[in-house]
């Protein structure tokens, strides 16, 4: 476990950023430091370069519902610090001890038909609970995969790729700036992760066993409620449409899209909590839709996707229209045709 | 286990900058301090990634000057620090231009109380100019939000666009082209706008879903609609209220409605000087409407169905004394345009629907209060009820007996006490 590979301190070294031999296990003192560390393996989440490898107590982890981020593959990682626990209160976001770290890094495969094969990094972000809340810090990764920087302002690549259905694709990915972080993750007056909530952590994780027992044998749960419910799979045909399309939109938009998050304003909330039709968009007005609204009355015309604001947004990829208005810049054609679906059979009454 | 990824990158892939220069990339130049808290951006190398790195990087009690000249971005500013001043060399002369927009919904997003945002230009955004959400007693003054060219459906939607916050100040600034809203303030309590001009927009100043604000010293012009007071439903914040319109001038908004179908202004007729909709408590005194085409002031309730049990779509205690009207009204638009006809081709300068219950239920007292000079034209439609039933109407000149609401205190901001 301690040891230090030789091609990644050589590489470290060519490019000038001066490190002596990263750590081989996280190190608090630099996760809780005031500062973000200026390179992601200063905080010893990895015992290789290419942050592939988790140190110890690092573990890998999924979700049953991920987001939309242009096809990226994302590689989930959390460390909770030793002799400390998360505790789980309900289906919720469980309760992350001071200097719980998730880590995530987004990455393409050249050709996304065949993800597992050859990726290419691009960033990872760290969500760090330190003793005031909760902080996020983007990364973005050199060429090569050996090393990636802190980069509070973002950073655009371009990536060239083949896309699921076949065809060449050309990227225009932005990697978002550090306050843009906090848009997606706003609850409140407080940051919050997103995706790790029990309910979408509740099936078999990339260990191929139950993930939320796996993380209590790890030491990194306390324990998993009782009669907790599952976030529906958005992709499992075998689940009602209405639940996967309510997975679908809880994941993606619902961060957003609820009392506490950057929409709150809208009145359209679409967390999977949430049970007022008129809220959830049925025959609801846009408020501040702009042109986003595509000449559309409503944000769902029950029965009709083509009348819906919330399709059309969707599948827009022009700034001011666009939803999310940020952490994609394509459309997702199966979330798309997911929803479009849902709604064409909607009740119309 | 997933399989070990390879740490190597593919050819196919590109990666614009290698190592050594995104380091640099990674720390943006920004010139040190010249004095303790001011930051000084460079126009040294990539503006936009000096400019937000300084937004980032910023201390509480920090001002960060902008350099005159036009800056282009490719995705929205965003600021998330508490009691910060960003200020440019002049509406005119610092210009933040987001033709070129690839991502992020506003041109500015501030997300943080005590700010004062001074003396820019933000243009051709491709959603809103700038939002601040949730930002208690910020300051907007001598900001500049266009677009460029002729009204446009795709503009953007609102140019200064507060939501959610309490003590907002929008001064001394200029909104032209937006396709919703040029200053729009939404959500909100204690709010001042005042001495702006709003033109070109679909709505110029709109009060929407707020209470307390006071709008004044502005020139609304050129408009569809020259200011608007909303409440609308489905919102969590709701039951606008006390406002106070005055010493404005309310001219020749007459521009095409240019709003895309769907959203709620697009319903405004051309040639609106005024509406009023839906709000209660409103002081609409002093202000000069002068060549409005269609109406000068226009009051009713809410006109869309809805499901929302805590919504009342009816006017309550609505006031207007002493503004002056000329001319205009001469070629009424939109849905105003078939009651004109009907009604021999033109409307008098303040008209409302007389909708006084809504849903089946009982009257309301509406109590309308127009303490305007006798020679000033009045007409009540008479609708009678809500939903809307256009055969219902019972067009009357007779102005309604109100009784008249004191005018409230003005709005005092913090903002203003501690202003040099």
């Amino acid at each position: 476990m301690r040891h230090v590979l030789p091609f990644a301190c050589l590489i470290l070294a060519a490019c000038g950023a001066g490190q002596a031999a990263a750590p081989t296990v996280p190190d608090l003192e630099t996760i809780l430091a005031d500062k973000p560390a200026p390179v992601l393996s200063d905080y010893g989440f990895f015992t290789d370069a290419g942050a592939d490898h988790p140190a110890k107590r690092v573990k890998s982890y999924d979700l049953i519902n991920p987001l939309f981020s242009d096809d990226a593959d994302k590689h989930r990682f959390i460390y909770v610090p030793p002799g400390e626990r998360a505790k789980a209160d309900g289906a919720g976001l469980p309760e992350f001890p001071v200097g719980t770290a998730l880590i995530k890094t987004f990455a393409f495969a050249p050709d996304l038909r065949d993800p597992e094969t050859g990726n290419f990094k691009v960033e990872t972000r760290v969500i760090i609970r330190k003793a005031d809340g909760w902080a996020a810090f983007p990364y973005v990764w050199n060429e090569d995969g050996t090393q990636a920087t802190y980069a509070p302002v973002g950073a655009r690549r371009t990536i060239e790729t083949i896309s699921p259905q076949g065809e060449p694709l050309q990227i225009h990915y932005e990697v978002p700036n550090k306050n843009q972080c906090k848009t997606c993750h706003q609850s409140g007056d407080v940051v919050e992760p997103i995706g790790p909530k029990l309910r979408n952590l509740d099936h078999p994780g990339p260990a191929g066993v139950d993930q939320l027992s796996d993380w209590v044998s790890a030491g990194i749960l306390d324990g998993v409620p009782l009669g907790m419910k599952r976030t529906p799979d958005a992709m499992d045909v075998s689940l009602p449409l209405d639940a996967r399309a309510r997975g679908y939109l809880d994941i993606n938009c619902g961060h957003c899209h609820n009392p506490g998050g950057s929409a709150s304003n809208s009145g359209l909330w679409l967390m999977l909590e949430e049970t007022s039709p008129t809220r959830l968009g049925l025959k609801k007005h846009p408020t501040a839709a702009g042109r986003g609204s595509g000449d559309r009355r409503y944000v769902i015309d029950p029965g009709h996707p083509e009348e819906s604001i919330l399709a059309f947004r969707m599948a827009s990829t022009e700034p001011g229209i666009a939803m999310p208005e940020l952490g994609r810049t394509l459309p997702d054609p199966v979330g798309i045709d997911l929803i479009n679906q849902w709604i064409a059979g909607m009740d119309t009454e | 286990m997933r399989p070990i990824i390879l740490a190597v990158a593919a050819a196919a892939i590109l990666a614009p900058a290698a190592c050594s220069k995104k380091d640099e990339a990674a720390a943006p130049e920004i010139a040190a301090p010249a004095e303790d808290g001011v930051t000084h951006v460079s126009a040294e190398g990539d503006f936009a990634e000096n400019l937000q790195l300084a937004l980032i990087e910023a201390e509480p009690g920090d001002k960060i000057v902008m350099p005159e000249g036009t800056f282009e971005f490719t995705t929205g500013l965003s600021l998330d620090v508490d009691d910060v001043t960003l200020a440019g060399a002049g509406q005119g002369k610092t210009i933040l231009d987001f033709a070129n927009q690839t991502g992020a919904g506003e041109g500015l997003l501030v997300t943080a109380d005590d700010v004062v945002l001074s003396d820019f230009g933000i243009r051709d955004t491709k959603g809103d100019g700038i939002k601040s959400k949730d930002s208690d007693r910020i300051t907007y003054q001598y900001i500049t939000v266009e677009w460029s060219g002729e009204p446009d459906e795709t503009n953007g939607a609102y140019g200064i666009y507060p939501v959610e916050s309490t003590d907002v100040l929008v001064q001394n600034c200029t909104v032209r082209g937006a396709s919703d809203a040029g200053i729009y303030v939404g959500q909100s309590q204690n709010i001042i706008v005042r001495d702006s001009v709003a033109e070109y927009n679909v709505a110029g100043i709109e009060i929407e879903n707020s209470s307390f604000a006071d709008v004044y010293g502005n020139v609304a012009r050129h408009n569809a609609g020259g200011i608007l007071v909303f409440d609308l439903p489905d919102l969590p914040v709701m039951g606008g209220h006390s406002t106070r319109v005055y010493d404005n001038d309310i001219v020749e908004n007459n521009t095409v409605n240019f709003a895309p179908v769907g959203n709620i202004v697009a319903g405004v007729p051309s040639g609106t000087g005024m509406i009023v909709m839906a709000n209660s408590d409103v002081y609409i005194t002093g202000n000069r409407f002068a060549d409005n085409r269609t109406v000068d002031v226009m009051l009713n309730a809410y006109t869309e169905p809805f499901t929302d049990e805590n919504y009342n779509p009816l006017l309550t205690d609505i006031t207007l004394s002493g503004n002056t009207y000329e001319g205009g009204l001469d070629d009424p638009q939109g849905m105003l345009a078939p009651v004109a006809a009907v009604l021999g081709g033109s409307l008098p300068s303040i008209v409302t629907d007389g909708v006084t219950r809504w849903n089946g239920g009982e009257d309301q007292a509406v109590n309308l209060v127009i303490a305007e000079a006798p020679e000033v034209g009045f007409l009540n439609l008479g609708l009678g009820e809500y939903p809307l039933d256009p055969s219902k109407l019972q067009p009357s000149m007779d102005r309604p007996a109100g009784t008249p609401v004191p005018e409230r205190e003005a709005v005092v901001l913090p903002q203003d006490t501690k202003q040099p």
